[in-house]
């Protein structure tokens, strides 16, 4: 079983990510804001993560600009999935070493077309 | 629904775009239907079906694309799409290098991802083959369809299913809410209106032939004749793609599968060869 961990300040958010990728047969463990999404990273590397952008205490782009820094930080498949859809964002996310990008709102068929996408079904 | 409403509907489908509605899918009329009597100020189904009795081209040409339109994505299912540029495309560049050209056909190509996608792929790979000509024909019977095809323009959500994220990066612009595929894509595809059941040779010759999830609304002597339609315009050597629900066995004997390219047709033609030639080698 592959394991996905969701980061997102939204608790709906997460609840419905979490049923998805449950279906979806992936373990998952969540995190309110980049900083405890970090601490989770430090204790066990995910294979993937399900990001949000904007958070408090630290956003998802700094998040992920740490959790590439890591030893091993370059294995997790991180997919954004945020409102922020213009293609500088996008552009940014890729740049820090985003591999998928989903635009808020999605549904269960986006995830999972952007998660076979990535190699991760 | 009253019985002869039904099939007076179904023929008139059968008739102008092959689609065949079976009793168990008389939903399908209420969910598609109601919408067109409603934005012709009719009460529902049975107001509509009456009209169409003594309608004339404008509303019959309406119910036929509202019934026969269906979705479509990016990169629809990958594995193709894959197997285009490491199998088809190489066999191609090896078996037209003398010409350096050839051309693609998106049969019931919807509002064009599929087409746009193959577009992406020969833009991505051009490196490899400079001096190439790759023309890309869509073809649809909805003139709605083909209109959206030819703006290249999507929802958020489109963009979404089946398309990288890189690649939209590289290839669209976004417009208001909407995402715009840019024009140099465009430009590689032209769309035409074309009914499949027509006589394809005005089309010219295609060396692959996209005609996937179409087969599937047909019934078989219809099946059996698009397929041999193809067969005319496709050479010896060139390749046939349908749907993963779909297949010549038992339908036509003009192709056959390519062993181990699930999805890809070769023609048939009557001897034992197991593939075009060209084919042998790549991957």
């Amino acid at each position: 079983m592959k394991s996905c961990l969701i980061v997102d300040d939204s608790k709906v958010i997460r609840m419905v990510a979490r049923k998805i990728l449950h279906e979806l047969s992936f373990t998952t463990v969540e995190a309110e804001d980049g900083q405890q999404a970090l601490d989770r990273c430090k204790e066990a590397l995910p294979d993937a993560v399900l990001l949000d952008w904007n958070m408090p205490v630290m956003n998802g782009i700094d998040f992920l600009r740490e959790l590439r820094k890591l030893p091993g930080g370059d294995k997790p498949v991180v997919v954004f999935c945020t409102t922020e859809n213009d293609i500088d964002h996008i552009q940014e996310a890729i740049t820090a070493g985003a591999n998928e990008y989903i635009m808020k709102p999605f549904d269960s068929e986006i995830l999972q077309a952007k998660f076979s996408q990535v190699g991760l079904l | 629904m009253r019985p002869e409403d039904f099939d007076f509907i179904a023929k008139l489908l059968k008739d102008r775009s092959g689609l065949v509605i079976t009793r168990d899918k008389a939903y399908l009329l209420e969910s598609r239907l109601t919408p067109v009597a409603r934005k012709r100020g009719l009460k529902g189904l049975d107001d509509l079906v009456a009209s169409l009795r003594t309608a004339g081209e404008d509303l019959l040409r309406e119910v036929t694309e509202a019934m026969t339109t269906n979705e479509s994505f990016f990169f629809r299912d990958i594995k193709p799409f894959d197997q285009f540029k490491d199998v088809v495309l190489p066999a191609m560049l090896k078996t037209r290098a003398a010409k350096k050209s050839f051309r693609i056909w998106s049969a019931a190509s919807s509002s064009g991802q599929e087409a746009y996608s193959l577009a992406m792929i020969l833009k991505e790979e051009a490196p490899k083959m400079p001096g190439w000509r790759v023309e890309i024909v869509g073809t649809d019977i909805s003139n709605e369809m083909l209109e959206k095809a030819k703006a290249g323009l999507y929802s958020q959500f489109e963009v979404q299913r089946g398309l990288p994220i890189q690649l939209l990066v590289k290839y669209f612009k976004k417009n208001n809410e909407m995402w715009q595929i840019d024009p140099s894509i465009r430009a590689m595809v032209q769309f035409r209106e074309y009914n499949l059941l027509h006589d394809l040779k005005s089309l010219g010759q295609f060396d692959v032939v996209f005609c996937r999830n179409v087969l599937i609304y047909f019934d078989q002597p219809t099946k059996g004749r698009v397929l041999d339609n193809i067969s005319k315009i496709i050479p010896d050597d060139g390749f046939l793609y349908l749907g993963g629900a779909e297949t010549v066995l038992g339908i036509s004997d003009k192709f056959k599968p390519i062993p181990e390219q699930r999805g890809i047709y070769c023609r048939n033609l009557g001897g034992a060869s197991a593939a075009p030639s060209g084919f042998g080698g790549v991957r």
